[in-house]
């Protein structure tokens, strides 16, 4: 895959708040059409990252070039008109809102500045049918539902819109085993259509079977970026708890 | 309308008082249900409900706004002041209109570029916008006896006071901002989760100049009534009414914390403590006590609020 030229590059990122250095000089790369497993322990700086990438922090050095173009992503509305969708770790959702307002939040459907409630609703319906998720009702306020059902609600509307490249922080967290099999089968569908796709996550398991390849931060440095299967499950593992790269033996020759 | 209907609940419930109130005040003094006595409480519930209509925005977006009464002196003197010279009264008028607007436009500004409280933005205003007031007039009440600010003052239109009809279409056109506009969408996204809203792209800063603005046309507004009402301006006029708008929304049961209520329960917020005052009045009770009153209606109110959503 890595013939297609980069979707999204990330060069020399550096990010502290205000004594707290985040991240320091981190790089990632993410081609059309892969898995990218982003790694690390708590607090390695992953959110971080791609909250970056998302527009909802600013680097504080290095760039970001999408389709090989430098990006001045200074805000989330920057990032969405780049195709760049992302699920938050904290899921980003207004409590007292229902699941449509929530999923057309920021840029509802509207004419002549009222808003297409209906549309919305039936739109909100077939999105979220898509993930199987069982919503009693669309009426009822976010604040009101389960952690999973605001999870398909937070995964339904990054997908919803004409996305290239999608963030997802953590998504299958909150989710039961078949919820998170219906987000994997959705995201190889994704893939498939050739969207680029920034995947974090603690499941070692999950990251090793999904993803195409891996970068592991390490107090906010890469450690290692490789395809997955270069490693074992447990090399991988070893390198997020010390932060240095292993030279593997075992399957060697993929690069 | 999807939102009114989970928020109905504390519609019913303030509707219910209000009514049971009237019911009792009717009964204990003949005169609370006459023409006269209606027309009367109205007239003074006008200004009140008008900016509370602001109010109730301003909270619901998580904020507040103190100068609302500030706004409305200011806005008042501007008006007195270009009568007095012989200006037209509608020109006077829009141009009182205009003030309001541009004080709220500046609260909007120092709020979002200088990264202001509301509470402190506004506190400033509300001193600069009296202060303002007093400098133009030299603290001197003018007189507005034309005719456009009689007949607010005065006439009734199909049996009911004029003020009452700005009263109620300030509360049409603003419900349908709030539950029917992209722009009302947003000043619950705002007041639900400010964060949020700006991660999913709402321009956060720009939709809360125009409450803002808002706020501040309705205490503009609120001035023309009041004008009517005195045929006079004072500068001194409206002081410590901000809290008798934020009262009424409070009241009403619109959350303090932002995101949740409907703006018409402002307008029977309003109109509950008017009728307390009023009712006070007709059967004799000493106004010291209506303070008291009100006091503890305000606490009850925001008290059962929070039984309601302990039993949800
Ligand atoms: N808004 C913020 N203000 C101050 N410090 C922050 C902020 N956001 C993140 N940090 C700090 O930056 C570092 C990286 O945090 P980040 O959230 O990126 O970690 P993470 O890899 O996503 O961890 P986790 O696996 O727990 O989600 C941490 O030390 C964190 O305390
Ligand atoms: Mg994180």
């Amino acid at each position: 895959m890595s013939q297609k030229p980069p979707l999204v590059e990330m060069r020399h990122i550096s990010k502290h708040f205000g004594g707290i250095q985040a991240l320091t000089d981190a790089e990632l790369e993410l081609y059309p059409g892969e898995v990218l497993g982003v790694l690390g322990h708590n607090g390695a700086g992953k959110s971080t990252l791609i909250k970056i990438l998302a527009g909802a922090e600013k680097a504080n050095e290095g760039a970001i070039f999408i389709d090989g173009h430098e990006a001045h992503i200074d805000d989330p509305n920057d990032a969405r008109g780049l195709g760049i969708e992302t699920i938050y770790q904290e899921l980003a959702l207004c409590g007292n809102l229902n699941a449509p307002a929530n999923l057309y939040m920021g840029r509802e459907l509207s004419k002549w500045g009222f808003l297409r409630k209906r549309a919305m609703k039936e739109e909100a319906e077939k999105a979220l049918s898509r993930l199987n998720i069982r919503i009693k009702s669309l009426d009822v306020e976010v604040e009101a539902m389960s952690g999973g059902q605001r999870q398909a609600i937070s995964i339904s509307r990054a997908v919803h819109f004409d996305t290239k490249i999608l963030i997802m922080d953590e998504p299958t967290a909150a989710l039961g085993m078949e919820e998170s099999r219906m987000v994997m089968e959705l995201t190889v569908e994704l893939k498939k259509q050739g969207i680029g796709i920034i995947w974090i996550s603690h499941d070692i398991h999950e990251v090793y079977n999904f993803t195409d390849r891996i970068t592991i931060l390490h107090g906010g440095t890469n450690v290692v970026t490789a395809p997955t299967k270069d490693f074992t499950q447990d090399e991988i593992v070893s390198m997020i708890i010390s932060g240095r790269p292993i030279e593997h033996s075992n399957k060697a020759n993929s690069d | 309308m999807e939102f009114a209907k989970i928020r109905s609940q504390p519609l019913v419930w303030i509707l219910l008082v209000a009514v049971i109130l009237a019911i009792v005040l009717s009964f204990l003094s003949p005169f609370f249900m006459t023409v006269g006595n209606m027309t009367n409480l109205s007239k003074q519930v006008s200004i009140v409900a008008i900016l509370a209509a602001g109010q109730a925005v301003v909270i619901i977006s998580g904020g507040i706004d103190l100068s609302v009464g500030s706004i409305l002196a200011l806005s008042a003197v501007v008006i007195g002041a270009l009568i007095q010279v012989d200006v037209d009264p509608m020109l006077a008028t829009l141009a009182g209109l205009m003030t309001g607007t541009i004080a709220g436009l500046v609260n909007g500004i120092v709020i979002t570029r200088g990264n202001i409280p509301p509470f402190i933005a506004t506190l400033g205003m509300l001193g600069i916008a009296r202060g303002l007031a007093l400098v133009i007039t030299e603290g001197v009440s003018y007189q507005v006896l034309v005719p456009f600010f009689l007949f607010i003052g005065n006439s009734k239109f199909l049996g009911l006071p004029i003020p009452l009809y700005f009263v109620l279409l300030t509360f049409l056109i603003v419900a349908i901002m709030m539950h029917m506009t992209v722009f009302g969408r947003h000043v619950y996204a705002i007041g639900g989760d400010e964060r949020v809203a700006r991660l999913e792209g709402i321009p956060v800063d720009r939709q809360k100049i125009k409450i803002y603005m808002l706020s501040g046309f309705l205490a503009a507004l609120a001035a023309v009534v009041m004008t009517g009402r005195l045929a006079a301006t004072p500068p001194s006029v409206a002081q410590g009414i901000e809290l008798q708008a934020i009262a009424a929304v409070i009241i009403g049961g619109v959350s303090f914390v932002g995101g949740r209520g409907l703006v018409v329960t402002a307008l029977i917020g309003a109109l509950i403590m008017a009728m307390i005052t009023n009712g006070l009045n007709i059967l004799g009770i000493s106004s010291f006590y209506q303070q008291v009153l009100i006091g503890m209606v305000i606490i009850a109110a925001v008290w059962l609020d929070n039984l309601k959503t302990a039993s949800r």
